[in-house]
């Protein structure tokens, strides 16, 4: 048993490899964009419609919808970023129930990367909309003396967005599979439910998460910490 | 080493990739779709609204019209009835005065028709009075019909009451002509003497006679002078006859049964009438 997918490499050169955590992102990442390009390949722009169509554009209009209502100002510039995060992650969860599937997210390189990003985009969304110094200018806010202790707090909530998401997903997977050595099949099925669940909401977690910070940082200098919701 | 640095950054290129994938194939295209179907959505209802108010002016103008087209048909049903009104009074008023004059011409030729008739019935009566009465006159008391007349002329100019002889004798006191003596029949000289002599002693006249033969006078003899006539004939007695086939044709009976409405006075007329006649007038 291996604790993380990194582990499982298929191919290796030097320091270049191709491992399972890779294999089953390029994987999801064909099933998300063939499905997309299959499903908006004849869109109809009338009342009538197809029953896929009509799923995405309810999962597009709902992401849309939660941006807004967590504050972002002009929440369709950042369906694109926020919207893949929570599919991403959502179908990284989904597809445990596949025997012999192992979820990206369940690699601490994964959740680092995700995370990673987030935690360029929130200043880069941030400087765009306030220029450079006045993001930068958000750090010594309320007082110069904050300046350290907020840089910590940017840096420490990218690490608990990475850790979070990796803990819930590889614990998930350890205890399926010690549930596999030591129970009937029923216990792990279970368990593999209540993992779906566990998925769905670190996929809304992860993606809510990355929504507050991206819009305290598009938000006004002096309302930056004010939408900072913890989990 | 549960992070390993290589995996992170194929990791954030892959994840960037995926965003470029998505926004490329999912997000574009499905929120172009949706603003577009919003798009068409806002034209419909724009549209609708344009066309609902164009419906609303519409219904407008046409309650309008239908509201004048009511009124114009009240103004025309009502502007009919009074022409037809008016249309049937003339019909009517023609038809009556039609009614009228083929009545009055009905009864017109009716009236000729009696008369026709009643002439007729006079000109044979006449005829057949005179064949019986001189067949009668003759066969019976042998004694001619024009001389009977010539006496019985004479004999009532002999009978005038005092008043009638002095207004005749008055108005042949100053003649303008000779006295005219006409008679149904040609007078014989001894009738014509006797008649001269007559009313030269009744009336004392002593101008010039002139007889005349009149078929109207209807058997008997006038004498006639400056307007004034004394007649003895049996026209009192046709006129008496007419007047009763007069009242059976038109269905009127006399007031007093078959007797005719003939003037009882005159100074002229002299007759003395049947039992069932009794006739007495004024010539001229």
């Amino acid at each position: 048993m291996q604790l993380t997918p990194d582990n499982q490499i298929f191919w290796q050169y030097g320091f270049v490899k191709i491992n399972a955590t890779m294999i089953f992102t390029w994987l999801l990442m064909a099933i998300l964009a063939i499905g997309a390009r299959l499903i908006t390949f004849r869109l109809s722009t009338g009342l009538r419609r197809s029953r896929w169509q009509n799923v995405l554009e309810i999962i597009v209009l709902t992401v849309e919808k939660q941006i807004a209502e967590i504050g972002v100002v002009e929440p369709r510039r950042f369906v694109g970023f926020l919207g893949t995060l929570f599919l991403f992650v959502a179908l990284a969860s989904l597809g445990t129930v596949v025997p012999g599937y192992r979820p990206p997210t369940g690699s601490l390189s994964t959740t680092a990367a995700l995370a990673l990003c987030v935690f360029v985009a929130a200043p880069a969304y941030g400087i765009r909309k306030n220029g450079l110094l006045g993001y930068l200018r958000t750090y010594m806010e309320p007082s110069v003396l904050m300046l350290p202790f907020n840089i910590i707090g940017e840096i420490s909530r990218t690490l608990a967005l990475a850790v979070r998401l990796f803990g819930n997903m590889m614990s998930g997977e350890m205890i399926i599979a010690i549930l596999l050595t030591i129970t009937p099949y029923i216990f792990p099925i279970v368990m593999t439910l209540f993992g779906l669940l566990t998925g769905m909401v670190q996929a809304y977690i992860f993606s809510v998460l990355a929504t507050v910070y991206i819009a305290a940082a598009t938000s006004n200098r002096n309302s930056r910490h004010q939408p900072a919701a913890q989990q | 080493m549960l992070i390993d640095w290589f995996t992170v950054t194929a990791q954030i290129v892959n994840f960037l990739v995926l965003v470029w994938l998505l926004r490329r194939f999912l997000y574009r295209p499905i929120l172009d779709a949706i603003d577009a179907r919003e798009q068409r959505v806002a034209a419909a209802m724009t549209e609708a609204e344009a066309n609902k108010k164009e419906a609303q002016r519409e219904r407008d103008v046409f309650h309008q019209r239908n509201e004048e087209f009511i009124r114009q048909r009240a103004a025309l049903l009502r502007e009919a009835i009074q022409e037809v009104k008016i249309e049937r009074e003339n019909l009517y008023t023609a038809a009556r005065k039609e009614a009228e004059d083929f009545r009055t011409r009905q009864q017109e030729a009716m009236i000729d028709d009696c008369n026709t008739l009643k002439d007729e019935i006079l000109r044979r009566t006449r005829e057949e009075v005179f064949a019986i009465a001189r067949k009668a006159l003759a066969d019976l008391a042998g004694v001619n019909l024009e001389q009977s007349m010539v006496d019985t002329f004479l004999g009532r100019c002999r009978s005038l009451d005092a008043e009638e002889r002095s207004e005749l004798q008055a108005v042949l006191q100053s003649p303008v002509g000779p006295v005219c003596i006409r008679s149904t029949f040609p007078l014989a000289d001894s009738q014509r003497q006797a008649i001269e002599r007559e009313v030269a002693e009744n009336f004392n006249y002593a101008g010039q006679f002139c007889y005349e033969c009149a078929p109207d006078l209807i058997s008997g003899i006038a004498v006639s002078m400056d307007g004034h006539q004394v007649a003895w004939n049996i026209t009192e007695y046709l006129l008496a006859l007419e007047q009763g086939i007069t009242d059976l044709l038109l269905g009127q009976p006399s007031a007093d049964g078959r007797e005719a409405a003939i003037p009882a006075t005159g100074y002229g007329t002299v007759m003395t009438a049947p039992p069932s006649f009794r006739g007495a007038g004024r010539d001229g």
